[in-house]
């Protein structure tokens, strides 16, 4: 309600639009809140619970950088956000940081004028079908209805893969994912496509889950991750580093129930480091020392965190796949911290 | 001897019980026979519907006995009816509304704070009357008695001092009016006054000095208007009126809110924890928006109206302008604008609250509908109604106010509450701007939840009938308010 503070400033927009964005870690400590931009509902990666308190895979992002950056995991302003609002929402300033599952592309990257600090989870386009329908294969789809959501990149996404294959198909435009569900049980459509983890979340809470299969074909690659706006390097190295510290926690097997005993010093001189330790490398990102001992303590690391929101042990029962540790298999791999 | 008995004629001594009307022209079968199966087409037509009737039934009846109350889980729910009523059988899953209502009605406003939406809600039904109701009838008094119990029980309950001492000054300033005299629920319209700063303080909470600077404008523009009108005109006036209250808003305000809030401090009765706007939704985020934007739109919508009917060129031609601008354009380009437009152009970090803005061009919006509405009431009043006025030597504004408005107005009010029913509908677009609405903000962040995912009817069903309520309370008003200034043929 501050109108006054902002006609104020509407004179010396002008002016301030230029490099007022230059110290995005200044305000964040100054608001002593982080505004981090999710999504305003999608399972597994950012959903309020019954007492509105956020939870899932994008939201322990946001968690993580309010610990590594203001000291506690709880300064998080969630910013619910749409399809249509949250690039706005970004580059207006309205939000630190972007992070809903939002896929990487060149155009987002260099049109945009955003700065994708990594890929939290690693997705793609798949389709599922009933398992009465025969087919054992995306190939066989040939002349399908296919339930796809309107004006998102798998609609464009379907349309090449059905081009390149010589098939033809037709395609029943649903709004929302609740109604692609709803269609696609209710046999409007042969085909239900959409990124392969909302495939497997949907699929978990059919009635009958077994009566579904999701085909082997994977047709688009879908790197999600969370982006900052271009231009303040500070603050994209903090996302960035803060995540890759997740990502190194589980691979070094450091977990939010030993990061306090292990932040006391250990025999892996990388683990001190990252930990605080030894060196200082906090001072680098313009942080403390033990900011990523707290990333790691706020809802542990990538692991667990994936364990926790999408794992196998959630409804959703995600397999690790390309997002295990490259150690096994997956493509998460930090850079050294050092 | 010839038999006697044989041939006495025939006497009827007794007169026969009168015939009932044939079977088939009475009761239930005469209104079947007239109103379902009078024909060949209509009998036809009877049989289809009723033929659809038993197959909707048949859909959704079993769905809503199956119904299940109690349960954590979208999934629970299917094992309770799968249990109850076979493996095949389908059932409503209320339980998600049991568990979930309160982020339907509330959004994630504070759980311990709810008394105060409630508490504005409730008080609303008190600034309402006076605009709504001229006289105190049986009903509206014993409907009064509720809502007054209501907001006892909830200062009592919940609130400490600060919703008593808002009913005792009430009261007390109620009854002082009353004894004056004037036994109508106008007594009451000091409130309806007070009640969009009092609803201010009491959802978002803060300081109430805030609201008493913001009242304050009002009153300083009221008399700059009294004090400059009579020396200077009507122009002069107007001006002073708009331009007082902005320069106290705009220089005074802040720090007068300040001093005083330095001297009372954070106290109880003067200060509420502050609730942020993001932590409006549901229900609450639809009352504030639609409620502010009915209010504010008919005042809006009759000067524009009026301005469009004005013989000055330049007023003429922005209230056109106005009009036709914003009823070309679609309501959510206006929400996309307010939203995201407008963050292009502002300092980057600026806090211009969203739900104000939202407020603004819902506002504007139903403004542009009800000018067009009350210009056809206008339009429909003949000429001899204008010459009256003017004949009887009333000035314009007079002959607006106690003659052309009070007819004009009365003709629109089917269109005019068309439109705040449209309004109150179209608060459900706010979604497009990621403010969490009842329909789909709420429903959709409650399906994110892995124990609620997959659910669809229920929580659409359910705000509906909210909506419906509501909806239909507004029409039923209407009614009652043409029956109750209908003039021409008693």
């Amino acid at each position: 309600m501050k109108t006054s503070v902002f006609l104020g400033t509407l004179s010396v927009a002008a002016l301030a639009a230029g490099f007022a964005s230059s110290a995005t870690l200044d305000d964040v400590k100054a608001r002593g809140e982080l505004n981090c931009g999710v999504n305003t509902g999608l399972a597994g990666f950012a959903a309020p619970d019954a007492n509105g308190n956020w939870q899932g895979f994008d939201v322990a992002i946001c968690k993580a950088v309010a610990a590594a950056v203001l000291g506690d995991s709880s300064k998080v302003k969630y910013v619910p956000t749409t399809s249509e609002t949250r690039f706005t929402a970004l580059a207006s300033g309205e939000i630190d940081v972007l992070s809903r599952n939002t896929t990487w592309t060149f155009s987002r990257d260099a049109d945009l004028k955003f700065t994708f600090v990594g890929v939290n989870y690693y997705d793609g386009q798949g389709f599922m079908v009933r398992k009465d329908l025969g087919v054992t294969s995306a190939k066989e789809l040939d002349g399908a209805t296919v339930c796809i959501q309107t004006g998102t990149t798998t609609e464009l996404n379907l349309a090449d893969f059905f081009k390149v294959n010589n098939m033809s198909y037709q395609p029943v435009a649903i709004q929302t994912n609740a109604e692609g569900e709803q269609q696609f049980l209710a046999g409007a459509c042969d085909a239900y496509t959409t990124d392969a983890s909302g495939l497997a979340s949907t699929r978990a809470i059919f009635p009958n889950p077994d009566d579904y299969i999701i085909l082997p074909e994977i047709i688009s690659k879908e790197p999600l991750g969370p982006l900052v706006r271009q231009g303040d390097d500070q603050w994209a190295d903090i996302i960035r580093w803060t995540y890759n510290a997740l990502v190194a926690a589980e691979e070094y097997g450091v977990t939010s129930a030993n990061v306090e005993e292990l932040s006391k010093g250990t025999d892996n001189p990388e683990i001190n480091r990252m930990l605080g330790g030894e060196g200082d490398l906090g001072a680098m990102l313009g942080l403390d020392k033990e900011w990523a001992k707290r990333a790691i303590a706020a809802s542990g690391n990538y692991g667990e965190i994936f364990a926790a929101t999408l794992g196998e042990g959630t409804p959703i029962g995600l397999a690790r796949g390309l997002n295990a540790l490259w150690t096994q298999g997956g493509l998460q791999y930090s850079p050294p911290f050092r | 001897m010839a038999d006697k008995t044989t041939s006495a004629p025939f006497v009827r001594k007794e007169m026969l019980a009168p015939e009932g009307p044939p079977a088939t022209q009475i009761g239930a079968v005469k209104w079947l026979r007239e109103n379902l199966f009078s024909g060949p087409l209509n009998t036809l037509l009877t049989l289809a519907g009723l033929t659809t009737i038993a197959y909707l039934l048949n859909l959704a009846l079993p769905w809503f006995l199956h119904s299940v109350w109690n349960a954590k889980t979208f999934s629970e729910c299917r094992e309770i009816v799968a249990n109850t009523w076979g493996p095949d059988a389908h059932g409503a899953c209320w339980a998600m509304i049991r568990e979930r209502w309160n982020q339907f009605l509330f959004g994630f406003y504070p759980n311990d704070l709810y008394w105060r939406p409630v508490l504005t809600f409730l008080l609303l039904f008190v600034a309402i009357v006076p605009v709504l109701f001229r006289e105190w009838t049986p009903r509206l008094m014993v409907a009064g008695g509720v809502v007054g119990a209501l907001i006892l029980w909830l200062s009592v309950a919940y609130g400490d001092a600060i919703p008593a001492g808002i009913l005792v000054v009430i009261l007390v300033v109620a009854g002082l009016l009353g004894r004056s005299g004037r036994k109508y629920p106008a007594t009451l319209s000091w409130f309806t006054l007070i009640f969009p700063v009092l609803a201010l303080w009491l959802l978002w909470g803060g300081s109430i000095w805030m609201s008493v600077a913001i009242l304050l404008g009002f009153v300083l523009g009221g008399l700059a208007f009294r004090l400059v009108s009579p020396a200077g005109g009507l122009v002069f006036g107007a001006t002073a009126a708009v331009l007082v209250p902005i320069l106290w808003w705009y220089y005074g305000s802040e720090p007068f809110a300040l001093a005083l809030d330095r001297i009372t401090g954070h106290g109880k009765p003067f200060w509420l924890r502050e609730v942020r706007s993001d932590d409006f939704g549901g229900f609450v985020l639809a009352f504030v928006i639609g409620v502010s934007g009915i209010a504010a739109s008919l005042p809006l919508g009759i000067i524009l109206a009026l301005g469009r009917k004005s013989d000055m060129l330049l007023v003429k031609w922005i209230c056109v302008g106005f009009i036709e601008f914003i009823r070309g354009v679609p309501l959510i380009t206006l929400l996309f604008t307010a939203s995201l437009l407008l963050n292009y152009f502002l300092p980057p970090g600026t806090n211009f609250n969203i739900i104000l803005r939202v407020i603004i061009m819902v506002t504007f919006f139903s403004a542009a509908y009800i000018a067009e509405v009350i210009r056809g009431g206008l339009a429909a009043l003949p000429r001899g109604q204008y010459e009256a006025a003017d004949a009887l030597g009333l000035d314009y504004w007079k002959a607006q106010r106690l003659i052309i408005m009070p007819q004009a107005l009365k003709i629109s009010i089917p269109g005019i509450v068309s439109s705040f029913i449209g309004l109150f509908k179209d608060t459900t677009l706010v979604v497009f701007v990621a403010l969490l609405d009842p329909l789909k903000g709420i429903t959709d962040a409650v399906r994110a939840s892995l124990d609620w995912k997959g659910i669809y009817w229920e929580p659409y069903i359910f705000v509906g009938c909210i909506f419906f309520v509501i909806c239909f309370s507004m029409s039923r008003y209407s009614m009652h308010l043409e029956r109750l200034l209908k003039r021409e043929h008693r």
